[in-house]
């Protein structure tokens, strides 16, 4: 995981609310066997109009050349509900973003984004009027977002401060990903073993010889 | 100085617990980890990726259940291309990372939950995880085994632990007899239409009473592995002289320098007498009918002498609604009873019940019948150890003299992956575990029984009361 640093990226606006896991990754990307490559079926039935993939819906959002490159994804109210399907993070992350902006998430998107070096921002539904209104008035948008001093501020000059629980902006800034939290205490881990091994040696014994 | 007395789950736990960072949920080390062709991928490509090796390579058994064939010739050349990746990758995992793996041409091969107990690879008081709800199945040894997701399985290869906040405990005692033609399937639909569907919500169920304790091994495992089904994570029942003797001799059992200090600990893991549990649950083993699904959710249950229920007949408008969309699915009418139910096919297998004892009983009623017009009959063996057992006895014989098809170990029907599935509006006697709208194939519907219903059903073509029989 990429540790998640301060920086000014395009903002692209998605005014919907209730986007759910099935509409982020439909069903029938699943079947891959791998964790990569997920983007490219990112919010599939509404980017392309064909079910190869291969035509560009103009109606849709993303595909506004304004919003090439953009790492910051602002938009509409219960982001993420539907399946706990990881796959739902893994095609955001990997189609380039890497911060949401909305004014709620379903819980269990929430707690994927942050195994996903993905940040979360919850704003207040005046605050997120204010941005969306920001970038689909002008071209182009930056926004900067500072994970330390827990801020996003607009070259418009609105600056919106964000609450986030101490472990997961430590694990963000750090990339540390759940596996890499748990690797910190590999030497308490490490004892736990010797002590296991000394009171179950049966277990250790034969196990595969 | 006097210890508070513990439930068997809290014993494992304690056992277990590695370490807590303030802030952070508990670290569980974990003993076994089973794996399978379709949750795991994604956490091999995550360890590569991340450069972490296997942490503990000789904790982990693999096989191949949910894609392959139960047909012969398709195990050979796989006929999905997408199955046949996921089965070409997890060999290329397995090897790469030095992993035992039961190939589909293996005499070990079978579905995960039936193979892991046939090599006495989990033990009680172990912490067992995979990749699959199912994973409760091997409660039934006496240790603390529950399903996680892909994310979860990279955390355990790489650190051989997992975060886990601490479950409350309910304890399900079953006294009484067991009336002969009940198993221990109908035990498991029974409470789960007592508690339902999310009664077990937060919990590990401790399994107990003389109905209980009276179960085989295979029973047990039945009745663990619908912990699930009930909402909870794990299904735990005591370890007893059922449970050593089950062991003793397999492959990775304690070997016999170790096997009586294994067993002196295994003693010390039943829950204390006075242990308090969050919820505790009584039924009454005499009063288990052999029992029929006739919704879409297992706690949609009757005995089957009875009748399909009405939307009438729930308390909340949450269940009747429930009652309505099942049987508009099902296309069953209220009132109608469930022996007078016609079945187009009838599936005998899954990690519910394919084991050995579960043929023995399927093939006591099959003999002598012939399958009714119109109905397909399989009979899919939970492995090839099954299988082989089951053809020294004649079993396969039984079933193919009644006009059963006799196929070769795998998932099968029970979840529909592998090209066994049901045509739109089929109906079928399952002795599987869901009977969720599509879980066996698109507009499937989907009855659970017992092995013996299911031989019964088969040869009737309806579902029958078998103390009838």
């Amino acid at each position: 995981m990429q540790p998640y640093s301060k920086h000014t990226s395009i903002a692209a606006a998605m005014n919907r609310a209730n986007v759910d896991t099935d509409q982020i990754i439909p069903k029938q990307f699943l079947k891959k066997v791998e964790r990569t490559g997920f983007g490219q079926h990112l919010f599939h039935d509404w980017r392309f109009t064909d079910d190869a993939g291969k035509i560009d819906n103009p109606e849709f959002e993303l595909n506004n050349p304004k919003f090439a490159g953009a790492k910051i994804l602002v938009t509409g109210d219960n982001f993420g509900c539907g399946s706990s399907r990881e796959h739902a993070p893994w095609a955001i992350e990997d189609y380039g973003f890497n911060t949401i902006v909305s004014t709620s998430f379903a819980d269990i998107f929430y707690n994927n984004c942050f195994k996903n070096g993905i940040l979360p921002i919850v704003v207040s539904p005046a605050e997120l009027d204010s941005l969306m209104a920001e970038i689909n008035g002008n071209e182009g948008v930056e926004f900067t977002v500072d994970l330390e001093g827990q801020s996003l501020t607009t070259p418009g000059g609105l600056s919106i401060s964000f609450e986030l629980d101490a472990v997961r902006k430590s694990n963000l800034a750090l990339g540390l990903d759940d596996i890499g939290q748990t690797m910190q205490h590999v030497d308490q881990i490490t004892a736990y073993e010797t002590k296991h091994k000394a009171q179950f040696p049966w277990l250790w014994a034969n196990a595969n010889g | 100085m006097s210890t508070q007395p513990k439930t068997m789950y809290e014993k494992i736990w304690d056992s277990h617990f590695v370490h807590q960072e303030e802030g952070q949920a508990p670290l569980l080390y974990v003993d076994r980890h089973l794996m399978h062709e379709v949750t795991s991928p994604q956490a091999f490509e995550g360890l590569k990726l991340s450069g972490r090796p296997v942490r503990n390579k000789h904790s982990i058994l693999a096989t191949l259940d949910h894609c392959v064939p139960t047909k012969m010739l398709d195990r050979i050349n796989l006929p999905d291309p997408i199955g046949a990746k996921q089965v070409a990758t997890m060999i290329q995992n397995c090897k790469e990372n030095d992993l035992e793996l039961y190939e589909m041409d293996s005499q070990n091969n079978g579905i995960i939950h039936v193979v892991v107990p046939e090599h006495g690879f989990v033990h009680p008081g172990m912490v067992t995880v995979c990749g699959d709800s199912h994973t409760a199945t091997h409660g039934a040894f006496g240790a603390l085994a529950f399903g996680i997701g892909t994310s979860e399985v990279e955390h355990v290869m790489a650190t051989q632990t997992l975060p886990q906040m601490k479950s409350k405990t309910m304890l399900v005692k079953v006294d009484g007899e067991l009336s002969p033609l009940s198993t221990a399937k109908d035990i498991a639909l029974a409470i789960i239409g007592k508690i339902g569907t999310a009664g077990g919500n937060g919990h590990v169920i401790e399994f107990g009473g003389e109905a209980i304790r009276a179960l085989s091994m295979e029973g047990r495992m039945t009745l663990c592995n619908m912990a699930i089904e009930g909402g909870a994570r794990a299904g735990l029942v005591a370890p007893d002289e059922k449970t050593y003797a089950f062991l003793e001799g397999k492959e990775y059992a304690p070997s016999a320098e170790y096997w009586d200090d294994a067993v002196a600990y295994w003693k010390s893991l039943p829950s204390d007498d006075g242990a308090v549990f969050d919820t505790v649950v009584e039924l009454d083993a005499a009063e288990i009918a052999p029992q029929v699904t006739w919704g879409t959710s297992p706690e949609q249950v009757v005995a089957v002498n009875a009748s399909v229920p009405a939307p009438a007949d729930f308390d909340t408008a949450g269940k009747a609604n429930a009652c309505q969309s099942a049987l508009d699915y099902m296309g069953l009418e209220a009132g109608t009873p469930m022996t007078d139910v016609k079945v187009d096919y009838v599936f005998l297998g899954s990690c519910t019940n394919s084991r050995l004892e579960d043929f023995r009983a399927a093939a006591a009623v099959a003999k002598g019948t012939k399958v009714a017009d119109g109905v397909t009959a399989i009979a899919v063996p939970g492995s090839y150890q099954v299988k082989k057992d089951a053809e020294a006895e004649g079993i396969d014989k039984i079933f193919m003299d009644a006009g059963w098809e006799w196929r070769e170990p795998g998932c099968s029907m029970c979840l529909a992956m592998n090209g066994d599935q049901l045509k739109p509006g089929e109906r079928c006697a399952s002795t599987s575990n869901r009977n969720f709208e599509g879980r066996q194939g698109k507009g499937g519907r989907t009855h659970l029984v017992s092995p013996a219903m299911a031989a019964a059903t088969a040869a009737a073509g309806h579902f029958v009361d078998i103390r009838t029989l």
